[in-house]
């Protein structure tokens, strides 16, 4: 019931909405398929990834320069990024068969660093610095880079990723991912292979955030290397943590959030760049000091994030006017 | 010939400022197990206030700098008890997306403050080349090495020689151990982000004098991770060697080899470190294995 109106707003939205808002729409749907994947890494299987932003770049690169430059299909070229970026996720994931927790996080930052390198240095492949114009996706006679025929993309590709994912963890695959986060020796005693559980957790983790990135650079109609800094990946973390680590509705609604504030105060300084141009000069910087204090506030205050504050909001209404559930003890 | 005495000052100069930015960083971690993010913003808030004090007030170098250190110190410990005290104990996720958290409200902070345009303070160390046999080399960057040097000696004798250095030490060494002996943990970790905001400060000085005060100067955080892996976490002496090394490294690729090869060639050895001798050249070996 719930879910049936939900996904009816979502098929009346785009019929309703501005171009504004269906614009921020598509950003959350790629942005929650990209929370998603990293939520698989790091939230499932534990292993704390920087390098969010250079597998996007992977994924973007690929798909545009295969349509470019080999002029497949948009449809193979975005299926090929994925498993390209899964190829290049396993192999930085490799030294997490030798390293944990923050040596592991500080070698995704150095994997991000390389990238990025590979990716501005290797002009002859990627155009350098030069911004890549990616030629329009197209279905049916219908351009798909509109908003409005970009939405369906999104929110179908966004929605089968959640699908997915949420069946992965009712798998043996997905169990024993959060087998091995929880304690990965006791993984390893009960019959999990760990080497091969985190890589096969870097390779689904990094497919979907190679998907993020190919419809970045489909939407986006062009490409250039600053939209995959270090800076995207913490963005990223920044989404499943405000999310909820290890949650599915945790990565939409981190997504949602952390895409929605800089957007609603950018608002705010076009509302006031003609009374109080000097407040409105201020906007960047309070962007992104918002953007650390609700990280911190998070971390200091609910860890778990906003799928735990939406818990807590439906059990309060659940259970009201009682204080608990029969049966559970304070 | 020439060239070699040139890249050799450059770097070993680049170096002794990383060196001064890892060591905050190794003292914060070898204190509470906290590897911080905002360890480049440390630096640029140390720029931008030194500049404040010399330029917008208009002090003398020797109080703007000391100034600037007393500042830094109460932001060390302020956010120490602001931000990381509710969080001893949590997952490293945590800890490093809250040091990360940080890192944005402190550059924001300096931005909205001063705006993005680059400044420039009145320099204290020296300018202009120096002959140095028939190589032409910066004098600032020459005037670091020993500057650096001499502090960061300074503060090997403080982990040394002081009670409160002494205390530090032992927490790192066993925490069990130093509770039982009557030493305040919440106190000494007050004082390893108080010392390590202050190294900060004192790097991001040196740093502002030689590139000028930009919002670039917040890059060195990133730059800090080769280093400190490649002397080791834990060790002193290993920010010192690790930041000379790097340093050396950055500028004989950028001078012989080029390509924007200066880049990269830290991150490259991060990686050799990490996969071959995770605990660096100096750090102790308890790392955990897989």
């Amino acid at each position: 019931m719930r879910l049936g109106l939900f996904m009816g707003a979502l098929l009346v939205f785009p019929f309703l909405a501005s171009p504004y808002w269906l614009n921020l729409a598509n950003q959350i749907a790629i942005a929650t398929i990209g929370a998603l994947g990293l939520n698989i890494l790091v939230g499932y299987t534990g292993q704390v990834s920087l390098g969010q932003g250079a597998f996007m770049a992977v994924g973007a690169y690929t798909s545009a320069l295969l349509t470019l430059r080999l002029g497949l299909p948009w449809g193979v070229s975005i299926v090929a990024a994925c498993f390209a970026t899964a190829a290049v996720g396993v192999f930085f994931g490799l030294p997490s068969l030798r390293l944990k927790g923050l040596y592991l996080a500080i070698s995704t930052l150095a994997a991000q660093e390389i990238v990025e390198w590979v990716v501005t240095h290797w002009t002859a492949l990627t155009g350098g610095v030069e911004a890549v114009v990616v030629p329009a996706p197209r279905l049916f006679g219908q351009r798909l880079n509109t908003d409005f025929g970009f939405y369906w993309l999104g929110i179908v590709l966004a929605g089968g990723t959640a699908l997915f994912t949420a069946n992965l963890f009712r798998s043996r695959i997905g169990r024993s991912f959060v087998a091995v986060r929880d304690q990965d020796i006791a993984a390893s005693v009960i019959g999990v292979n760990v080497f091969g559980t985190k890589l096969l957790a870097f390779a689904t983790s990094s497919f979907f955030v190679g998907l993020a990135g190919a419809l970045t650079a489909y939407y986006r109609n062009i490409i250039s290397w600053e939209r995959f800094t270090f800076e995207t990946s913490i963005l990223y973390l920044a989404m499943i943590i405000v999310g909820g680590l290890g949650t599915i509705r945790g990565s939409l609604f981190g997504a949602a959030l952390i895409t929605l504030l800089p957007a609603m105060i950018g608002r705010v300084g076009q509302e006031l760049q003609g009374s109080a141009p000097a407040i409105a000069a201020l906007l960047p910087s309070v962007q992104q000091a918002v953007f650390g204090i609700v990280i911190i506030l998070f971390l200091v205050f609910e860890p778990e994030g906003l799928s735990k504050l939406w818990r807590n909001v439906k059990d309060y209404f659940y259970v009201w006017p009682f204080a608990y559930r029969r049966g559970e003890g304070r | 010939m020439d060239q070699f005495l040139q890249l050799t000052v450059a770097g070993l100069g680049t170096g002794m400022i990383y060196a001064l930015a890892a060591v905050g960083f190794v003292v914060i971690y070898k204190a509470s197990d906290v590897i911080n993010f905002a360890q480049g913003d440390l630096l640029l808030f140390g720029t931008y206030l030194v500049f404040f004090f010399l330029v917008q007030v208009g002090l003398p170098w020797t109080a703007g700098v000391l100034l600037t250190m007393l500042v830094a110190a109460a932001i060390g410990l302020a956010v120490e008890r602001t931000v990381l005290r509710p969080l001893i104990g949590e997952p490293i996720i945590s800890m490093i997306m809250v040091t990360i958290g940080l890192s944005s409200v402190l550059r924001a902070v300096v931005h909205g403050i001063w705006g993005p345009q680059p400044r420039t303070f009145p320099p204290f160390l020296p300018e202009g080349q120096v002959m140095l046999g028939s190589a032409v080399v910066s004098a600032d960057r020459l005037v670091a090495i020993p500057l650096a040097l001499a502090l960061l000696g300074g503060l090997a004798l403080f982990f040394r020689r002081t009670r409160s250095g002494i205390a530090m030490r032992a927490i790192a060494d066993d925490q069990q151990a130093a509770l039982s002996m009557g030493i305040s943990i919440p106190r000494v970790f007050a004082t390893a982000w108080a010392l390590a905001a202050v190294t900060a400060a004192i790097g991001g000085i040196m740093l502002g004098n030689i590139v000028g005060v930009t919002p670039n100067v917040a890059q060195i955080g990133l730059r800090v991770f080769p280093v400190v892996i490649l002397g080791g976490l834990d060790s002193i002496r290993g920010a010192v060697v690790g930041g000379a090394i790097i340093g050396l490294l950055e500028f004989y690729a950028g001078g012989y080899i080029g390509h924007g090869l200066n880049l990269i060639v830290p991150y490259v050895v991060l990686i050799v470190v990490l996969m071959v001798r995770p605990y660096g050249l100096f750090g102790r070996e308890i790392i955990e294995r897989v």
